[in-house]
């Protein structure tokens, strides 16, 4: 029996609300396949299990909002008794019960009429942000309705949220995270050069983009420096083994989100490149995978496409590093004493002196440099 | 006597009574001083001059004894109307209603039908001390097999009976003692009495007030008070408790959100219990407070005056539960 939960789609993320289930009880789910749709406050996601079974029975039921780690669904798998799933079914549910008790002792008790927690659902206000005027403070429909004459329409509603959650996080980033700042000039010449070549001898679709080396270069950097790969968590920096890139994407719709491309020290450059376009185009319309969305390892800003020379960027906590990317132009630089034009890109680093000191950075900064310099073995 | 015309509970009562024997030779009453005495609360004064002994019969004082009998008569294809003094008293039979009258339909595979109607006073304020005061319809309510009428108005006392006798089951009448002396117009509605409908009295937009039998006065007391300060209260007559009509007081508290329910019964085990137990169970979804009860203190119904009252539900009880759930007026 497996129990299917709401996982973490990103490190800020405490609770998500179920869209819709992608699968019915009765059908065989593989691995991979995605099982449904949660909206966090930044995007829709499609949810992917990662275990093999036939849902037995879907616990939550679309529109609800629930904690990250509650059980979502129940898997059967062969050789299970109904007896088993029967005492699990009851585990679980004393299980989501337990959960919800603390949390309301924890706080002061909330009192929310289940008259107005149903109109609120119907005029998609959100409950939380509702002030009680009741009787003993509770929030009645009354409440909800004032706060629905108060709030703005619904399609602004998302960039908002997307906007309040940036809010948040960058905020407390820069409350928690004493960031120190270095930057690089890097040239590309041979870089471009090996880009080419190597793209001539490509079809259209499988071209290269320069993004695709900056990217390989710092995860493998990332794995030789691994002060800057990982988490801040719990008043300690947890290093990871594995690097997975946040890419920062901008939305259409304003905002940005930064989910992840797994493992890109072990992907090849085309495979990386796939995966970028992939992600980009599924960030923008909104599908991302739950996968995607959970925990990057460090975070790779790239705004060479607009004409800035270099990029600080504000570190998205629990991560400790973010490394940017400016504009490639022809720069002046010094080559045996003279000055020669070359194509040049500030490559910079913002990182979290509680998990690294700045030489650390600036190692990690070389090392990108150097890779950079040696495109093909990228 | 026509519509239109005032008349008092008691009246009203003795009407329906008169008119069932006058209209069916198989109705009869039977009961405690119901014929020489004209009956404890007077209701049946008059009725055996005009219907002589054999219509009008007074009873040995054993409830289970003349109960049984009228649960006899009604198998026998008689109509019998069966008074009991209170529903204190009718404990003693509760074997006769509980055991026979309530199962025999359903231990006869269908075979038997017992067509008895049992009228009874209850209900508390007119000093009659613990053992003639209690509100034990609540308790029948729960019985399987039983119709539980509580008529609270004049067009009830006068209309129930008929569609009563008409059930081929027993029904259970429970007359408050405090309403017997109650007077008002009876309107042209008794003649189409329904005794499987609730029925709101005063509409409301703010709170449901969810009571029946002597209760029922005091409610509309509380709700005209209550509009006073600005409170608009429905006002819903349960008048069936059994089965209860749930529905209508759902259509009610699904637009108020808000029901308060008026029961002088005890509140544990209570009537009211039972209505609000519904209430979250079937439209918990549009409640936007609690459900409050206002009921009897969980004592024997005292006798002094001003103990009694204490112990009764009461309108400022009423207008202070429904102040506690209504916004703005904590």
């Amino acid at each position: 029996m497996i129990e299917f939960k709401l996982p973490s789609l990103g490190a800020d993320m405490e609770k998500g609300t179920l869209l819709e289930w992608r699968v019915r009880p009765g059908e065989a789910v593989t691995k991979g396949q995605v099982v449904g749709v949660v909206d966090t406050t930044k995007a829709a996601v499609d949810v992917e299990s990662w275990q093999e079974g036939i849902v037995h029975e879907l616990l939550v039921e679309p529109g609800a909002t629930v904690a990250v780690g509650t059980t979502l669904a129940v898997l059967r798998e062969p050789g299970d008794t109904p007896e088993q799933l029967a005492s699990a079914r009851a585990r679980i549910a004393a299980a989501a019960a337990a959960a919800a008790a603390p949390a309301v002792a924890a706080t002061t008790e909330r009192r929310v009429s289940p008259a107005a927690r149903k109109r609120a659902q119907e005029l998609g206000v959100d409950i939380d942000a509702v002030q009680g005027a009741g009787p003993q403070g509770a929030v009645t429909i009354a409440d909800v309705e004032r706060g629905a004459a108060a709030k703005t329409p619904a399609p602004a509603d998302r960039a908002r949220a997307l906007r309040q959650t940036i809010a948040m996080a960058m905020a407390r980033s820069k409350r928690e995270i004493p960031h120190y700042y270095l930057a690089e000039e890097i040239n590309l010449a041979s870089a471009l050069d090996w880009l080419r070549r190597e793209n001539e001898r490509r079809p259209v679709t499988e071209r290269l983009l320069v993004a695709c080396l900056y990217l390989k270069a710092v995860a493998l950097a990332a794995r030789k420096h691994p002060a800057v790969n990982g988490f801040f968590l719990d008043g300690q920096f947890r290093p990871s083994a594995a690097v997975h890139l946040g890419v920062a994407i901008s939305l259409r719709g304003g905002g940005l989100i930064a989910p992840a491309i797994h493992d890109v020290d072990r992907l090849s450059l085309a495979g990386l490149m796939r995966g970028m376009s992939d992600l980009v185009t599924r960030a923008r319309a909104g599908s991302l995978r739950s996968s995607e969305m959970s925990d990057p390892t460090l975070t790779v800003t790239n705004l060479g496409e607009q004409s800035v020379d270099s990029v600080f960027g504000v570190i998205y906590p629990p991560q400790v590093a973010l490394v940017g990317f400016g504009q490639v132009r022809d720069r002046p630089i010094v080559v045996q004493g003279e000055v020669r034009p070359a194509p040049t890109v500030t490559a910079s680093l913002s990182a979290d002196h509680r998990a690294s000191d700045g030489h650390d950075g600036a190692l990690f900064l070389a090392t990108v440099r150097e890779l950079l310099q040696h495109p093909e073995s990228l | 006597m026509s519509a239109g015309a005032t008349i008092s509970y008691r009246e009203a009562l003795r009407q329906a009574l008169r008119e069932a024997m006058q209209r069916d030779p198989r109705v009869f009453l039977m009961g405690e001083d119901v014929g020489r005495y004209g009956g404890t609360y007077a209701v049946s004064k008059g009725l055996l001059e005009e219907f002589g002994p054999d219509r009008v019969r007074d009873t040995p004082l054993s409830e289970l004894a003349f109960v049984g009998a009228g649960i006899g008569a009604a198998l026998g294809g008689m109509r019998p109307i069966v008074e009991i003094m209170t529903v204190n008293f009718s404990l003693l039979a509760l074997d006769q209603i509980i055991n026979n009258a309530a199962t025999l339909r359903h231990m006869s595979g269908g075979q038997f039908s017992v067509p008895l109607v049992i009228r009874m006073a209850t209900g508390a304020g007119r000093q009659l001390a613990a053992q003639h005061s209690h509100s034990l319809e609540g308790w029948y309510a729960h019985i399987p097999g039983l119709r539980i009428l509580a008529p609270a108005t004049i067009d009830d006392a006068r209309g129930m009976l008929a569609p009563a006798l008409a059930d081929p089951d027993p029904v259970l009448i429970f007359e408050h003692v405090q309403l017997y002396n109650t007077e008002g117009a009876l309107s042209d509605a008794w003649q189409a009495t329904d005794i499987r409908r609730a029925r709101v009295h005063r509409a409301g937009r703010d709170v449901s007030l969810v009571t029946y039998g002597g209760s029922l006065g005091k409610a509309l007391l509380a709700a005209e008070r209550l509009a006073g300060e600005g409170i608009e209260a429905e006002v819903i007559d349960l008048r069936v408790l059994r089965p209860l009509d749930a529905e209508t007081v759902f259509e009610s508290v699904r637009r108020t959100h808000r029901a308060v329910i008026i029961d002088e019964g005890w509140r544990s085990g209570s009537l009211s219990a039972e209505v609000s137990a519904r209430i979250a169970e079937s439209i918990f979804y549009s409640l936007d407070a609690p459900v409050l009860r206002v009921c009897s203190e969980e004592v024997p119904v005292p006798y002094p005056k001003h103990l009694e009252d204490a112990v009764l539900p009461q309108v400022p009880d009423i207008v202070a539960a429904v102040k506690e759930i209504v916004s703005g007026h904590d």
